[in-house]
């Protein structure tokens, strides 16, 4: 299985990283690699198997509806990347841009 | 016991303890000879991305006082060190990597709540590989950690930096995370004891999530008593973790004194005839499961077939859950912003600058195969195989009790030996990953040495909690 330059660039876009053309065509290469890779649990029979997405068994865990001291405001403000007064700062969400999709 | 005060980094948290209890040492020594080692030995091995040394002595002084009033807890006063991918509240936590360069977590991980109350003193956080993606701690935005028994040699990764903080005694223990082998794996090589528990035996609130289904926290120790004192500490339900179980913790103590009679033995044989094997490393092995027979064990030969495609698994839902989680590291709400002219420059600016390149491959891999008419062929597939390699081992843990491999199919590789192929790094999971895909707990106690001087580790796996059995097993394992 092999992956296009052209593809990794759309999904790049999806996930939210600007790459150069060097790590396009990089990427391209390694990924169609591990794609080859893990080609190989075709030869594995999984017709009516169950799919794992959990291993504990755990389900609907639930806890008392309590309000619980959370005093780290402080601390939020001054790791947040910019900031006015008690707001976060951040960019416009709405542009022009041709890049947005 | 005579202590040269010199030394005192070398001790074992049992050792360090009764000295501290003694009075023959103070907290403020014993934590001021660890940041000593970390200033002779960091600048080569490079096994910590933040020093601690003004807070660590603080706090050993605040251990002084209570040990000087007799109020001693379980780990009053014993030096440890974080993997930088866990939050310690008000100390600098990057994740080894540049997205998160300048993050302070307003919060303490559970496990790291846990050993403060308990009196431990945090001298310093652990380099790992970016986010944990990585078997040979090359993948750092803060460059490789070096192998304390020859620096020519990768620590392993992704818990490289704890691994070699440990075993250069620059910390009494650490604690690091475990999501398909990365306290294992560098454990094995750096000769220190790593355990990964049983998913959902000790809290993940607070641990930078990579893969979610997969990750788990764990400590790396010198000894397997150290081990047992340490999860005796960290392990248990926490109601910020859901997938945290309800289940009693043990007396791991107890555990550990029981013998091994009758204790039945599995020994797989995929995993002894996997690719790459090592001939030192098999026989290191198969010496040590010969003593295990004479202190009573049966042995007998089992065989797990899905082991082949673990890594292959792994590492389809691995990225999904990575391309998944890593939504939330963009630049917005904490860490490093990049400058762009609109929202999408911005995230994926941020997101490029911030990431190392296996990160950005992961999350490229995930989205990729989560997206529309993908899903099927990859995530629900893998999932599939992932029952399969469930069932294996529950299939074979009615037979026996516990199973022995090699950690690694190697004793430590070379710097930069694997790193231009990510299948060749994959690979170097190949025994340890099997058991994070099915959630069972096991541990990496060092077996011997190869003649070149290189630790092998030793790998046991139990079923889902028995960590008692499995560090009783490995108590019993001598180098």
């Amino acid at each position: 299985m092999s992956i296009s330059i052209e593809e990794v660039k759309k999904i790049a876009q999806l996930a939210r990283i600007k790459l150069t053309p060097s790590e396009e065509k990089r990427h391209a290469g390694t990924i169609s690699t591990i794609l080859d890779f893990v080609a190989v649990l075709n030869e594995v029979d999984t017709e009516g198997v169950e799919p794992t997405a959990q291993v504990t068994g755990l389900e609907d865990v639930v806890r008392d509806d309590v309000v619980q001291v959370c005093d780290y405001k402080k601390q939020l403000l001054a790791a947040m990347p910019s900031i006015n007064v008690n707001l976060l700062k951040v960019p416009a969400v709405f542009s022009d841009s041709e890049d947005v999709i | 016991m005579l202590f040269d005060f010199m030394n005192l980094n070398e001790l074992t948290i049992k050792e360090a303890q009764a000295g501290l209890r003694n009075k023959e040492f103070t907290a403020v020594e014993l934590t001021q000879a660890c940041l000593d080692r970390i200033k002779e030995r960091n600048n080569e091995l490079n096994a910590f991305i933040t020093v601690c040394e003004e807070s660590a002595l603080k706090e050993a002084k605040i251990a002084d006082e209570m040990l000087a009033q007799g109020k001693s807890l379980a780990l009053t006063g014993i030096p440890f060190s974080v993997k930088d991918a866990i939050c310690t509240a008000s100390v600098r936590s990057t994740g080894a990597a540049k997205i998160l360069d300048n993050y302070t977590p307003p919060y303490d991980a559970t496990v790291i709540k846990k050993i403060r109350e308990q009196g431990g003193v945090l001298v310093g956080k652990n380099n790992c590989d970016a986010f944990g993606h990585g078997a040979s701690n090359e993948n750092s935005m803060y460059g490789p950690v070096k192998n304390p028994y020859n620096l020519d040699k990768v620590a392993g990764g992704s818990s490289g930096g704890s691994a070699a903080a440990v075993a250069d005694n620059m910390c009494i223990f650490a604690i690091a995370e475990d999501t398909g082998g990365s306290i294992r794996q560098p454990a094995s090589f750096c000769g220190v004891v790593g355990l990964r528990p049983s998913y959902g035996r000790n809290s993940r609130f607070g641990i930078m999530p990579m893969a979610s289904s997969f990750d788990t926290v764990g400590p790396m120790t010198k000894t397997v008593e150290d081990m047992a004192i340490v999860m005796q500490v960290i392990a248990g339900n926490d109601h910020l973790d859901a997938t945290t179980v309800p289940e009693p913790v043990p007396d791991y103590n107890d555990e550990l004194n029981k013998d091994l009679t009758g204790l039945r033995v599995g020994v797989p044989q995929e995993y002894f005839e996997a690719e790459g094997m090592d001939k030192e490393v098999r026989q290191i092995i198969e010496k040590q499961i010969k003593n295990l027979e004479k202190q009573g064990a049966e042995i007998f030969y089992v065989s797990l077939p899905m082991t082949k495609y673990a890594i292959a698994v792994y590492y389809i839902l691995v990225p999904c859950e990575v391309s998944s989680n890593f939504g939330r590291l963009d630049g917005i709400r904490y860490g490093v912003r990049s400058e762009a002219k609109d929202l999408f420059g911005v995230y994926s600016k941020s997101r490029a600058q911030g990431f190392p390149e296996e990160v950005k491959r992961r999350i490229l891999i995930g989205t990729y195969a989560l997206s529309a008419g993908y899903y099927d062929a990859y995530y629900k597939k893998a999932q599939q195989v992932r029952t399969l390699i469930r069932l294996d081992f529950d299939r074979v843990f009615s037979d026996v009790d516990i199973l022995i491999t090699p950690t690694s199919p190697s004793a430590a590789f070379g710097l930069g030996e694997k790193s231009s192929d990510p299948i060749q790094l994959y690979l170097a999971d190949i025994f340890v990953s099997p058991a994070a895909s099915a959630g069972i707990p096991a541990i990496s106690v060092p077996a011997g040495e190869t003649k070149s001087g290189l630790p092998v580790g030793l790998q046991i796996m139990g079923s889902r909690m028995s960590e008692g059995l499995i560090m009783r097993v490995a108590n019993n394992i001598k180098k």
